[in-house]
């Protein structure tokens, strides 16, 4: 018997993403592009300020799903689109809030449906994962 | 532009690597997991997004023009330290809309012959 209910809405968890934390994943992932670090970058490009790497927010969001399943060995599909840059100001925590709900139920998966939200603006859509129960 | 006829060729990578446990460590903490020694979900990224760097850039791509548009993971095997993985792409789709190239790569990350995981990068080269 699952612990999960189809339509129900899965406790949200609130992430902090500063200049600090993507400096930590750049190092951690290998991409050290500089629109994720530079700001004087950043903006020479046409960015409004520094934004996190889109690996790095759907990386947050992975955390979640695996929370949610109770292991992240139980995440099985994971994906979304990068809809909109996540903006990480110098000197500021920005918070990504992120929920879910259970779409789909079987006797071994559950499917869920992600929101995750910055200043109340969505930063992924299409956010989607099956985790085994 | 990719060369169309690249679209569903596979580029076997060349050499595999072993993953290891400070590396997986490092990705599981900066991403504030609390069993640093699983791979997270999207690992398989450090590998898969490397290796598409190299096919595309190699394929005459300007990598300082892509922006990452949406991502997908099929976890068939959870990645762990010690396993020595190989990662072969693939040019799945090239469209251009409104200037931009649209490229999705299909990347296998094979362990012991096995696929243990799949990623799809759709990546969008800005015009």
């Amino acid at each position: 018997m699952s612990v999960f209910k189809v339509g129900e809405v899965l406790p949200s968890k609130t992430y902090i993403i500063n200049r600090g934390s993507l400096v930590a994943y750049a190092n951690a992932s290998g991409d050290q592009n500089p629109i994720h670090q530079d700001e004087v970058f950043a903006k020479s490009v046409g960015l409004e300020n520094v934004i996190a790497h889109g690996m790095y927010t759907m990386g947050l969001v992975g955390e979640y799903v695996g929370r949610m399943a109770g292991s992240s060995s139980k995440v099985r599909e994971f994906s979304a689109k990068f809809t909109k840059p996540v903006i990480v100001p110098a000197d500021v925590d920005v918070e990504l809030v992120v929920s879910a709900t259970v779409v789909e139920l079987t006797d071994e998966i559950a499917r869920l449906e992600i929101t995750a939200m910055c200043h109340e603006v969505k930063v992924l859509g299409m956010t989607k994962a099956v985790i085994l129960l | 532009m990719l060369n169309p006829d690249l679209v569903g060729r596979t580029f076997e990578g060349a050499k595999s690597e072993t993953i290891t446990a400070q590396s997986i460590a490092a990705f599981a903490g900066a991403l504030g997991e609390s069993e640093i020694h699983l791979a997270p979900p999207t690992y398989a990224i450090t590998i898969s997004l490397a290796q598409s760097q190299s096919v595309l850039i190699g394929s005459g791509l300007d990598w300082s023009r892509v922006v990452h548009g949406e991502q997908k993971f099929h976890i068939n095997k959870q990645l762990t330290a010690g396993m020595n993985v190989r990662c072969n792409s693939t040019i799945e789709s090239a469209r251009a809309v409104a200037g931009n190239e649209i490229i999705t790569v299909r990347s296998d990350v094979i362990e012991s012959g096995e696929v243990a995981v799949i990623s799809w990068s759709t990546l969008v080269f800005r015009a």
